[in-house]
C-alpha cells in the first residue's frame, strides 16, 4: 500500500502542470477566485473549454474514437488536484460530464456523431431538465409529458432548478412517456432544441442576487422522437448511470485550495496589533476542516482504486457527496467568520471579476457573502443530503 | 417570577404586530426596498407617529420612558417583519448614547428632532483593525484652541451614510487599544472632511465606511466626559445588542413557524414531507434553539441597563452569542429543509437566513461575546 505515482504518471502530471502554466492566465484566475456561484460564468467557461479542447483534454472519460482523452481514474485525479492548486476553472459538466456520457453509453451512432462533436467545439451548450416544481427529491414522480404524435412528440409541462438554460441551446430532458407501470418504468431521456417554439425560459435569482438557475416551461413542444436517447420508457436508466457520473469525481483539490485561501485571508485580515492567524478558536476551526479534507483526498483515492479495479462504487459516492458538501458549506461559513463585521457586506455587482475598484478595498471580501449564501445549496442539488443519508443508512444496515 | 407583560407592553406588541401584518408584507417590503435610499421615509413617520422612536428614552428628555424590555418586545415583533429602517441606528445606538452621555444643550439640539423622526443619526465605533472590538481606537481628536481637529476612519457604520448627525468615538489620549482615553463626539454629516462610502448589506440595510480627514469642530462637539467615553459606548453597545437579540428570536419564529407549514403542505413519496421522522427531528431542533435564544434574550433584556458592568456584560454576551449560533443553525435548517425554493430570492425564508446571518455580524459577533463571556467567570467556591 502506498500513495506514490508510477513513472507515467509522474511523467502526466508533469505534462498537467505545464499546460497549467502556459494556459492558465492571470485573468481566469482571478475570475475563478472571485466566482461567488456553483459554475463560473459563461465567457470564462468558454475560454477554459477551448484551451482544453485544443489540448485534447476537454473529455478525459471519453473513448479516444469521440474525441474523449480516455484517462485513467489516476490521471484524471493527477488533473483535478494539479488544476486546483492552480485556482484553474472547471468546465460546466452538463454537456462533457452529463449528457456525453450518456449519448455514447445509450445513443444511436447517428445521434454520436450528431451531438458530441458540437459538445466539444462549444458549438451546443446544454442544460438539465430533471426537476420539477413537484417532484424534487422524489424524481420519478416527475409530470412533464411527451405525447407521440406522428414521427414527434409533443412536450408540455416545467422544469425546475434548469442551471444555464439562458445559455442553452439544448436541454437534455427526463419526460414521461407512458403513466402506466412503476412512475420509474415511464420515463424517457430526451434532447430538446432550446429555439423549439413553445420554449420559455424565465429566471430565477438566488437569495444573493446571482442568476444561475431558471425555470423552463413546455408548451407544446414539437420534439423529433429520433431526438430520444434509448428506448421509450429506459429514462430513468440513463438517468442512475449519469447519476453516478455526477456524484463520483474529485473535490479534496478544490477544498484545499480554499483551506489555503483562508489561511491566506486570515494572514491579510488585521486583528488589534495581530492579525487573525493567531487567533486560536478560528484556527483551529481551520485547521480540523483541514483534517477532515485531508481524509476525504485518501478516501477518494481509495474509490477510484476501486474503480480502477472495475468495482462500482458503494455507498461511497454517497458518502463523497455528503461530505465535500457539508465542508464546502462548513469553509464558507469559517470564511463569514474571518470576514468579521463584513460578513454583512453585499456587493450587488456582477459578475464581480468585472468590477472595477472594491468598496472595502480587498476584493475577496465581496465574494464571501454570496458564496456562503449559495454554497447553502451543495447539500440540496444532486440528491439532498436528507436522500444520501437515506442511502448509506440502507447499505450499513443491510435493509 | 414573573415573564408576563405589562398591559403597556402587550398593547405595543399588538400595534407592532398590526403594522407588520398590514404595512410591512413580504411585497411591501421588497417595494419599500426599492426606494433609492433603500427604506421608507413614509414608514419612518408612522414610526415616530406611534412613538416608537421615543420609546426607550426617559420622560425628562421627552421620551416614553421605556426599558430594555419594551424594546425586547418592540423589536421581536420588528423582528418578524424584517424591517430595513434604521430604527436601530437612530434610536438604539446613536440616540442612546446622546440620551446617556449628552448635556442639555445637545439632547435639545438633537434628541427631540430625532424622536420626532426629523433626524436620522449613526454611531461609529467600531475601527477595522479593532473588528468587534470598541475599545480599540486609532481615530485622534485633538484639542485646537477652542476646537477639535479628527482623523481617523472608521468601519461598518449602520445606516452612515443616510444619517445627519453622527456620534463618533476617538483618542484624546493614550494608545489604541487602551481603555482610556477615549471620547464621544458629535459630527454633523455635511462637516468639511467626512467623507462616506456607502455599502449595502446583505439583508437590505446600508452601512458606510468614515473617514476623518482634519475635520474641525467646536469644542461643545464633544459628548460627556472627555477621555472617558468608552463605558458610555459599551453601555449603549450592551442594549442595542440585547435589542438585536429580540429581533433575531423574532425571525428565528417566523422562521420555524413558515418551514413547519411547508413540510405540512409539500409532499414527496407520497407523504407530507413533515412525517419523515429525519425532518420532524430537525424541526424539534430549530424550535429548541429559538427558544434557547429566547431565554438568554430576555435574561438580556433585563440586565441591558444593569449597574453592575460584569452582570450586564455576561447577561448580553450570553444571549448575543446564542442568538448567533441559534440564528445560524435555524437559517441554515430553514433553507435545506425548504430544499431548492429556499435558495431563490422569491420566497421569504431566504430573506430570514440573510437577517440572521447579518445579526450575528453586527455589535460583536458569537465568537466576540463568547469570548468577553468566559472573560467574566462566576466565581468559584473554594
Amino acid at each position: 500500500m502506498d500513495l506514490q505515482f508510477s513513472a507515467e504518471e509522474r511523467a502526466f502530471q508533469r505534462d498537467v502542470r505545464e499546460f497549467l502554466e502556459s494556459e492558465l492566465t492571470p485573468e481566469l484566475k482571478r475570475a475563478v477566485s472571485l466566482t461567488p456561484t456553483v459554475f463560473v460564468e459563461k465567457d470564462i467557461a468558454d475560454e477554459w473549454h477551448a484551451r482544453l479542447n485544443r489540448r485534447g483534454w476537454l473529455a478525459p472519460l471519453w473513448p479516444k474514437q469521440y474525441g474523449g482523452a480516455e484517462w485513467t481514474p489516476v490521471q484524471q485525479f493527477i488533473y483535478e488536484s494539479e488544476a486546483a492548486r492552480a485556482g484553474a476553472p472547471t468546465t460546466i459538466p452538463m454537456g462533457v460530464r452529463m449528457v456525453g456520457p450518456v449519448i455514447i453509453r445509450f445513443g444511436s451512432e447517428a445521434q454520436k456523431a450528431c451531438y458530441l462533436p458540437r459538445i466539444l467545439s462549444g458549438e451546443d451548450t446544454w442544460c438539465q431538465g430533471y426537476s420539477e416544481p413537484g417532484s424534487g427529491s422524489d424524481l420519478a414522480s416527475l409530470k412533464t409529458r411527451a405525447e407521440p404524435e406522428g414521427e414527434d412528440y409533443l412536450v408540455n409541462g416545467t422544469k425546475l432548478w434548469t442551471t444555464h438554460a439562458h445559455y442553452a441551446n439544448w436541454i437534455f430532458c427526463l419526460v414521461r412517456t407512458s403513466s402506466e407501470g412503476r412512475p420509474q418504468a415511464g420515463i424517457s431521456f430526451l434532447l430538446i432544441d432550446m429555439n423549439s417554439p413553445g420554449i420559455s425560459v424565465t429566471p430565477i435569482r438566488s437569495l444573493s442576487g446571482d442568476h444561475e438557475v431558471n425555470q423552463v416551461f413546455f408548451d407544446n413542444v414539437r420534439v423529433p422522437q429520433a431526438n430520444r436517447i434509448g428506448d421509450e420508457g429506459q429514462g430513468w436508466t440513463c438517468a442512475k448511470f449519469l447519476l453516478e457520473h455526477e456524484r463520483g469525481g474529485v473535490f479534496s483539490h478544490r477544498l484545499m485550495a480554499m483551506v489555503q485561501e483562508l489561511r491566506r485571508l486570515m494572514i491579510d485580515t488585521p486583528d488589534g496589533e495581530a492579525t487573525l492567524l493567531e487567533d486560536a478558536r478560528l484556527r483551529e476551526r481551520l485547521a480540523a476542516l483541514e483534517v477532515r479534507v485531508l481524509s476525504l483526498e485518501i478516501t477518494e483515492m481509495r474509490v477510484l482504486s476501486k474503480l480502477r479495479a472495475g468495482d462500482p462504487p458503494g455507498a461511497e459516492s454517497s458518502m463523497l457527496k455528503v461530505e465535500w458538501s457539508e465542508l464546502q458549506q462548513a469553509l464558507t461559513e469559517l470564511a463569514m467568520d474571518i470576514a468579521g463585521p463584513y460578513a454583512q457586506f453585499f456587493e450587488p455587482g456582477r459578475p464581480l471579476y468585472a468590477l472595477a475598484g472594491h468598496t472595502l478595498g480587498d476584493e475577496r471580501l465581496a465574494r464571501i457573502p454570496p458564496d456562503y449564501l449559495n454554497t447553502r445549496a451543495a447539500s440540496i442539488f444532486a440528491g439532498t443530503n436528507e436522500i444520501q443519508r437515506n442511502i448509506i443508512a440502507r447499505l450499513t444496515l443491510g435493509a | 417570577m414573573d415573564f408576563s407583560l405589562t398591559e403597556e407592553q402587550r398593547l405595543l406588541q399588538e400595534s407592532v404586530q398590526r403594522f407588520v401584518q398590514d404595512s410591512y408584507s413580504f411585497e411591501q417590503r421588497r417595494a419599500i426596498m426599492a426606494n433609492p435610499e433603500g427604506f421608507s421615509r413614509e414608514v419612518w413617520s408612522q414610526f415616530a407617529e406611534m412613538g416608537w422612536l421615543a420609546l426607550p428614552f426617559d420622560e425628562a428628555d421627552g421620551g416614553l420612558g421605556g426599558g430594555p424590555v419594551d424594546t425586547l418586545v418592540m423589536l421581536e415583533a420588528l423582528g418578524e417583519g424584517l424591517v430595513v429602517e434604521p430604527l436601530v441606528a437612530t434610536v438604539l445606538l446613536a440616540g442612546r448614547a446622546l440620551a446617556q452621555a449628552g448635556d442639555d444643550t445637545q439632547k435639545a439640539e438633537w434628541l427631540a428632532a430625532l424622536m420626532e423622526g426629523r433626524l436620522l443619526a449613526a454611531l461609529a465605533v467600531y475601527e477595522r483593525r479593532g473588528r468587534h472590538a470598541p475599545d480599540w481606537v486609532e481615530t485622534r481628536a485633538a484639542r485646537v484652541g477652542d476646537s477639535w481637529r479628527l482623523d481617523g476612519s472608521k468601519s461598518a457604520v449602520l445606516h452612515g451614510a443616510c444619517a445627519d448627525l453622527l456620534l463618533v468615538s476617538a483618542r484624546t489620549a493614550g494608545s489604541p487599544e487602551e481603555p482610556k482615553g477615549i471620547s464621544l463626539f458629535a459630527i454633523p454629516a455635511d462637516t468639511p472632511g467626512v467623507s462616506r462610502t456607502p455599502w449595502q448589506t446583505i439583508d437590505g440595510l446600508q452601512a458606510c465606511e468614515l473617514t476623518l480627514e482634519a475635520v474641525k469642530l467646536p469644542g461643545e462637539a464633544l459628548v460627556g466626559e472627555q477621555d472617558d467615553g468608552l463605558w458610555q459606548v459599551e453601555t449603549v453597545l450592551d442594549e442595542a445588542a440585547a435589542a438585536l437579540c429580540a429581533e433575531a428570536v423574532g425571525a428565528m419564529s417566523a422562521l420555524t413557524r413558515i418551514t413547519a407549514d411547508y413540510l405540512r403542505q409539500r409532499k414527496q413519496f407520497g407523504q407530507p414531507l413533515a412525517a419523515f421522522q429525519v425532518l420532524q427531528h430537525r424541526m424539534a431542533d430549530m424550535s429548541m434553539e429559538t427558544e434557547r435564544a429566547r431565554s438568554l434574550a430576555i435574561l438580556a433584556a433585563l440586565y441591558a441597563r444593569s449597574e453592575d458592568t460584569a452582570t450586564r456584560e455576561r447577561a448580553v454576551s450570553a444571549a448575543k452569542f446564542q442568538a448567533g449560533r441559534s440564528g445560524r443553525f435555524v437559517g441554515q435548517q430553514a433553507v435545506q429543509l425548504h430544499g431548492g425554493i429556499g435558495i431563490s430570492d422569491e420566497l421569504s425564508v431566504g430573506h430570514y437566513f440573510k437577517r440572521l446571518t447579518a445579526l450575528d455580524a453586527r455589535l460583536g459577533s458569537a465568537d466576540w461575546h463568547l469570548t468577553r463571556f468566559a472573560a467574566r467567570p462566576v466565581a468559584v467556591a473554594g
